[in-house]
């Protein structure tokens, strides 16, 4: 099919199928999140979820066998184009769609790939990722959490922590070490199993934010059939590794799908208002605000070109540390600014308005952007090795 | 990163190529000992290569690759610290030439394409880049219309056969062209500190004919907004050319320069410094190009993204060149170094057609603040 016949049928059904309330600005409770126990929050909702599943539009990219939409690259940025055009909400975000499912397209059994990416294109099975512990942060590969292999089974003993939603999530993969006499990250697998298997269970971990997304995850002796591994035993790091690529390419690039971008500018007019020569009322502020438009537009192009490149078959590899560094860095810069930008209004943390304290919940919220998913710090010095051959 | 079209990437390879062979940092240095600042010979080089005809079209004598391509000979003569006439005659002339069309225009913007003539924008009146700001004026007198004022940073002004001269009349801009050696003009040479040449043009009651004005009022407004984008994203590009070739040199030194028994690239304090330097250039580097293909496609975020390209370029030029000197040491303040020569190339372009105020203080003002 050529791509304007595409647009022009995509155009078409979005029109005819998307709900007029999933056309709205969404807030952190608007997002679907699928799973065994998520509760709708309209049937519009629950209405789109379906009929974009159906479709094979949750994962677009996809093949179609496995639940996707078996669309090209083009194809998806049209999509894409489309949906933003009407302001269609994500029918549906999940880690199942942002990690496990890459993961198992590249290194699962065709087993694997036909029992779980179906269940995560429909939204029906809800993931989260057992990476860090306690003793093991931007030393990922240290990770303690054990998995002795029993005969037919890999019993699980230990602790994950900062796994995201892990209270609402029926399934987890997690890296395990299951091969305790090989080298560090050699003696990594990775594991799927069941978060209502005996052993589970979770405790979340309030924020400076006030909300809690993350969870402290705690597992005794859980038993994980051995068909329940991805890869092949002590490959977990590689496999790792390739989906943090994944996750740093989404964090980078959260830039705009995460994080509502509201107006900077005219948010700093209203509460500052315009001196007698028209420019906003506080030289200092103003200064940051145009440092930060340039680097907007800079990064935003940069999104662009790697976006491009990538849709043309290229890998980026390393270089999805710098998407993650820059992005990460300059959502906090923006959050920073609209809160400063609100002045006192934006100090507010309870009220009526039901979305009091967003703003500075959101700005707390930042804060985790250069820490989560490999520390700025981390990513510089991937970049110094794998790119820059620093050497030791 | 970015992807290129077959011509776009011929075009770099034959300009790396090119200017590593004939026109090395050697030959830069060649020319400021013998206190040249024209580099004559090249003009006709960059013709034969179609370079000086890049942008524009093939009914005037160019070859219409456009100003990606433009950008990716630029961004190799900043590499190379080439001394030519190539920015300020092919890309900033020549872009008001072609975009004002017609029989005088096309003329020069032959001349220019062939490289038979050296064609210079004298814009500035003010030591900052200020277009908006034009004394310089054009009175009907009893004898004729007649041509005052004082331009400065005319880039390549000494070395032009002709100046392209942006001045008011009854209060519009116009363009006009004005013959150096003309009656009234003096052009006065300097030697920037990049060894460039940049004029001051006194103009004393130049006689001017209606033949030589070539536009007026809102489409004199229309081709100088144009060319001066045009001018940013190509400017931008060389300067990215200068900042790139600094931090590879400097990269380089980390990887191979030892104190305290180890290789100073393993210290993790020069290492986030060169890391975060490499991200800075490389979406710099994505921000120009698409400042550049906004260019080629007439894109309505031309100017958005032509100004965001040279604020940016500004600031992550000066943090390569600053990293470059600091993480070399001492030797990197000597002049055997060529870390001070695109030091000093930096700065000159940082201010040519603006710089990272002037291009911030603009997008303030469109967002209302």
């Amino acid at each position: 099919m050529d791509l304007e016949t595409f647009r022009s049928d995509a155009r078409a059904w979005l029109e005819a199928n998307c709900p007029a309330e999933m056309r709205t600005p969404m807030g952190e409770d608007d997002i679907c999140w699928g799973g065994r126990n998520f509760v709708f929050r309209s049937p519009a909702q629950k209405q789109w979820l379906h009929v974009m599943a159906e479709k094979g539009w949750t994962v677009p990219s996809w093949p179609k066998a496995y639940g996707g939409g078996g669309l090209s690259g083009d194809e998806q940025k049209i999509l894409g184009q489309e949906m933003q055009r009407i302001s269609a909400r994500p029918p549906l975000q999940s880690f199942g769609i942002w990690m496990l499912g890459p993961a198992l397209l590249h290194f699962g059994t065709e087993d694997q790939k036909r029992h779980y990416l179906p269940q995560i294109a429909r939204g029906e099975i809800r993931w989260c990722q057992g990476y860090s512990e306690p003793g093991a942060g931007s030393d990922l590969a240290g990770l303690q959490t054990k998995g002795v292999d029993t005969g037919d089974h890999f019993e699980v003993t230990g602790q994950k922590i900062w796994t995201s939603y892990a209270d609402q999530a029926d399934w987890i993969f997690c890296l395990v070490r299951t091969e305790p006499d090989e080298k560090k990250h050699t003696g990594i697998s990775f594991l799927l199993f069941d978060m209502e298997s005996e052993g589970v269970s979770t405790k979340p971990i309030k924020l400076i934010s006030g909300a809690s997304p993350f969870c402290e995850t705690f597992f005794e002796a859980v038993k994980v059939p051995k068909d329940q591994i991805v890869g092949e035993r002590g490959q977990g790091w590689t496999i790792a590794k390739y989906l943090l690529t994944h996750e740093r390419e989404m964090i980078g690039a959260s830039d705009s799908a995460l994080f509502a971008k509201s107006d900077l500018a005219q948010d700093a007019v209203t509460a500052l208002g315009l001196d007698e020569t028209g420019r906003l009322d506080d030289a200092l502020l103003r200064a940051e605000l145009g440092q930060f438009l340039v680097d907007e537009l800079c990064f935003d192009a940069h999104l662009d070109m790697t976006g491009a490149y990538m849709r043309a078959g290229h890998e980026l590899g390393a270089r999805s540390a710098e998407l993650k560094y820059l992005g990460t860095e300059l959502n906090k810069r923006r959050q920073s600014l609209r809160v400063a930008a609100g002045g006192s209004d934006n100090l507010v943390w309870e009220g009526t308005a039901n979305d009091t304290g967003q703003v500075a919940k959101d700005w707390l919220r930042s804060k985790a952007n250069t820490i989560e998913g490999g520390t700025s710090e981390v990513m510089l010095s991937i970049l110094s090795k794998a790119v820059l051959k620093m050497p030791g | 990163m970015e992807l290129l079209s077959e011509d776009q990437q011929l075009v770099a390879d034959s300009a790396a190529g090119f200017l590593r062979d004939s026109q090395p940092i050697t030959a830069f240095r060649a020319l400021r000992k013998a206190g040249d600042d024209a580099n004559s010979a090249i003009t006709a080089n960059l013709a034969e290569l179609g370079w000086m005809g890049v942008v524009l079209p093939e009914a005037i004598g160019g070859v219409g690759l456009g100003y990606r391509a433009a950008g990716l000979i630029a961004e190799e003569l900043g590499r190379n610290l080439t001394v030519s006439p190539f920015v300020s005659s092919a890309i900033i002339a020549g872009t008001a030439l072609a975009s004002i069309g017609g029989g005088g225009a096309a003329f020069w913007a032959g001349q220019i394409a062939s490289g038979q003539a050296i064609v210079a924008l004298a814009l500035e009146e003010r030591a900052k880049h200020r277009p908006d700001c034009i004394a310089t004026s054009i009175q009907a007198t009893s004898e004729g219309l007649r041509l005052s004022g004082r331009k400065g940073f005319v880039v390549d002004g000494g070395l032009a056969d002709c100046l392209l001269v942006v001045a008011k009349r009854d209060d519009a801009p116009c363009l006009l062209m004005v013959d150096p050696k003309a009656a009234g003009v003096t052009v006065t040479s300097q030697v920037m500190l990049d060894h460039r040449n940049a004029a001051t043009v006194l103009l004393e009651n130049v006689a001017v004919a209606e033949t030589d004005l070539l536009t007026h009022g809102p489409e004199a407004k229309r081709v100088l907004a144009k060319t001066l984008a045009a001018g940013r994203a190509v400017v931008a590009a060389e300067q990215l050319g200068v900042a790139k070739a600094a931090a590879d040199q400097t990269f380089e030194y980390l990887r191979t320069r030892k104190q305290f028994g180890v290789l100073i690239g393993q210290f993790q304090a020069l290492q986030h410094r060169a890391a975060d330097l490499h991200c800075e250039l490389a979406q710099t580097s994505s921000l120009i190009a698409a400042a550049l293909n906004a260019l080629d496609e007439d894109s309505p975020e031309v100017e958005t993204l032509s100004r965001a390209a040279k604020a940016k370029m500004a600031q992550v030029g000066r943090q390569a060149n600053e990293e470059a000197v600091q993480m070399h040491g001492g030797i990197g303040m000597t002049d055997e170094m060529d870390l001070g020569l695109f030091m000093k190339r930096d700065r000159a372009l940082t201010e040519y057609l603006g710089d990272a105020g002037h291009h911030t203080e603009w997008l303030l003002r469109q967002r209302g603040i």
